[in-house]
């Protein structure tokens, strides 16, 4: 008996001792949903992370990388605090990463700053997240940053009135308001607005608010599903004309885009990243995505996850591998690189993304429908929230 | 007024989407008694065949619905011979747990096979576009909707009100043992009307892809929809799933184009008034 208390409590030490030792792994806890409806984005992401691990080798300032995956099934915010729970508790991962849908983050973010473990965003698009969560950073885009541009574009293209249609969720509502209030500063006039709950699939109703109203162009943000594309081709169908929509890239998402098909021509959009944009950095990156996973489209999730990856393993290396939370959160703060998209720094004030935002055109080239770039503005910060 | 023209058209048109993919669920569930829970993910098996065969394969859109029919069949045919048998006599909780179980896997399943993506179908040209009769523009593929609804809603009620085969199912339904003992295949009967409920989800999965669009969550999105039909339309009447439908349909976009603010539970508030007032249905049979 005493003998193998003997045993179990040497063999206890020596796995102390082992675990003190510099080659224990870098854990990345990865929250992404792989399932339900966000599991195009999730499947992309993997492919992302593939695409990096080629490119800049499993291990980092002598440590093993090792990126734990959990599956938060869609905006299930109950979930992704359980799964983000386990990761810091059980795993004891270095970082927290990944994040789609909003409600989750709000969900994950307040158990990243009670435990200091770094938040690094993918997407979740909502202005004020990052306010109370300081070890939260935010690399995708906000919706209210992309409102803001699309209102000053419509108003520089001289366009008198707009109806905004948007999904009835926090970044839907950030976008709409923020929006409504810097295009009515800009002298335009709203002709209407109206809100589609998230899970509507049949957006005729709505539509016709439009055509009754009669707009010179119609806002337009909804979450990058596989509802845009109906949306767009129930729009044409109306008798509409795509031209008139300016919307937040997401409507017109790499991975849907070819669902719409014609409906989506002349549609035009703000956003962060387009599959065209041309670069070399991004012709890297397709090509080495393309390589990895043919069948999917490159879109800004897989972009955004690369970028997140690169800061990791910056901040990493520059601390030769032994963390420190606030180290971490001083070093993120400095993040400035060229990535596929573009340039991006990190706002170290507010920990959000700064980068410049794209004026799209959908085009047809060489029978594909694709997002062509046309103009641009550099180093735009997240607004705020305008509610 | 026009634009109103317009939505009513739009209401109407939903609701025969919903009648094509709710008429098989209402011989499953609403005839047989059965509480088919996976109806719609035999839905989404048609809606991929058409898809895949038109997008991949190049086939023409009438012939690719049909295969998509008689695949949701063959699909159902097999889960009725080896799972849902089995379930006949058991309790509902027990039959709405395991086809909840196969929705599931259906889910999973098409996300391995065919991967998340949203899938898009093309249609023909004599399907796409408006027709223009004097100020209102009809979509033709919503027109051909209505048309196909009818035609669908006709055969089916002379089906099981006026042929033998109807007849023995509804006997069988109301009585099994005494079905059987006249020589009736019982057995074989319901594995038949099993087939024909799965074909009718096949075809209707097929034909609203255009409309609903179509990814691995199809078996959830529209599930709660469906039931509400076949139940408010009344269990085991099919003038009342088509009734119910219709209702949905016209209730839901007119509610929404009206009241935006509250037009997506408008539907919903609607279907408990008329159930608490008549727990059976529209036009159901007392219970």
């Amino acid at each position: 008996m005493i003998a193998r208390f003997v045993i179990v409590a040497a063999a206890m030490l020596a796995a102390t001792v082992s675990a003190r030792a510099e080659d224990r792994p870098l854990k990345i806890g990865w929250l992404m949903s792989y399932t339900g409806p966000g599991a195009a984005a999730g499947a992309a992401s993997d492919a992302a992370i593939e695409v990096f691990f080629q490119k800049c080798g499993k291990s980092v300032a002598g440590r093993k990388v090792e990126i734990i995956k959990r599956d938060t099934t869609g905006p299930a915010p109950d979930v992704a605090r359980r799964l983000a729970q386990e990761l810091i508790v059980g795993e004891k991962v270095d970082f927290l990463a990944g994040m789609d849908f909003t409600p989750n983050t709000m969900a994950v973010a307040p158990l990243s700053t009670s435990a200091k473990v770094p938040l690094l965003i993918v997407n979740s698009a909502t202005s004020g997240i990052l306010t109370k969560h300081p070890y939260a950073v935010r690399f995708g885009f906000t919706t209210t940053e992309m409102a803001q541009q699309l209102a000053a574009y419509a108003s520089k293209q001289g366009v008198k009135s707009v109806y905004t249609f948007v999904q009835e969720f926090e970044p839907g509502l950030d976008a709409e308001a923020m929006f409504i209030r810097e295009y009515k500063a800009a002298g335009g006039t709203i002709a209407g607005s109206v809100r589609a709950p998230l899970k509507a699939t049949d957006f005729s109703a709505y539509i016709q608010r439009i055509k009754d109203a009669n707009p010179e162009a119609v806002f337009v943000f909804m979450t990058a599903s596989e509802l845009p594309p109906i949306f767009l081709r129930q729009f044409k169908e109306a008798g509409l004309d795509p031209a008139k929509i300016i919307g937040i890239g997401d409507i017109t998402d790499e991975a849907s885009l070819p669902s719409a098909g014609d409906a989506a021509l002349d549609v035009v959009t703000a956003f962060h990243y387009t599959q065209t944009h041309d670069s070399a950095a991004n012709k890297e990156f397709t090509q080495a995505f393309k390589a990895i996973a043919p069948e999917r489209p490159v879109s800004f999730v897989p972009v955004v996850t690369y970028d997140v990856l690169r800061a990791i393993y910056q901040v990493v290396e520059a601390q030769k591998g032994d963390l420190n939370p606030d180290r971490t959160m001083e070093l993120l703060k400095q993040t400035k690189f060229e990535s596929p998209r573009g340039p991006i720094s990190i706002d170290p004030a507010t920990r959000d993304i700064v980068q410049t935002v794209y004026f799209r055109k959908v085009e047809k080239r060489d029978g594909q429908v694709v997002n062509v770039e046309f103009a641009s503005t550099a180093d735009v910060k997240d607004p705020g929230s305008a509610r | 007024m026009l634009g109103f023209v317009n939505i009513l058209l739009g209401g109407i048109a939903y609701g025969f989407v919903l009648f094509l993919m709710a008429g098989g669920l209402s011989i499953t569930l609403g005839l047989m008694g059965f509480a088919n829970m996976a109806h719609a993910a035999l839905a989404m098996v048609g809606g991929y065949t058409a898809a895949l065969l038109i997008g991949k394969a190049g086939w023409p859109f009438l012939a690719a619905v049909a295969t998509a029919g008689a695949t949701a069949a063959l699909t159902g045919a097999i889960l009725e011979r080896t799972l849902f048998r089995r379930l006949y006599q058991a309790s509902e909780l027990e039959q709405v747990l395991l086809t909840i179980g196969v929705v599931y896997v259906a889910i999973a399943a098409a996300t391995f096979l065919v991967g998340p993506e949203q899938m898009a179908i093309a249609v023909p040209a004599w399907l796409d576009g408006n027709l223009h009769l004097g100020p209102v523009d009809l979509n033709r593929y919503r027109l051909f909707l209505i048309v196909s609804g009818l035609v669908l809603l006709v055969s089916l009620v002379r089906l099981i009100d006026h042929t033998t085969f109807g007849a023995k199912i509804r006997a069988a339904v109301f009585n099994r043992r005494m079905t059987a003992s006249c020589g009736i295949d019982v057995d074989k009967l319901y594995a038949l009307a099993f087939a024909l409920g799965s074909a009718l989800a096949g075809i209707g999965g097929a034909l609203s892809v255009k409309l609903l669009g179509l990814d691995p969550n199809f078996p959830i999105k529209f599930l709660t929809e469906l039931l509400i039909v076949v139940s408010v339309g009344g269990l085991g009447s099919l003038r009342g799933t088509f009734l119910a439908a219709m209702l949905f349909g016209i209730i839901d976009v007119v509610g929404k184009y009206l009241l935006p603010e509250i037009g997506a539970f408008i539907i919903y508030a609607t279907a408990l008034a008329l159930l608490t007032v008549r727990p059976q249905g529209l036009i159901g049979r007392p219970r």
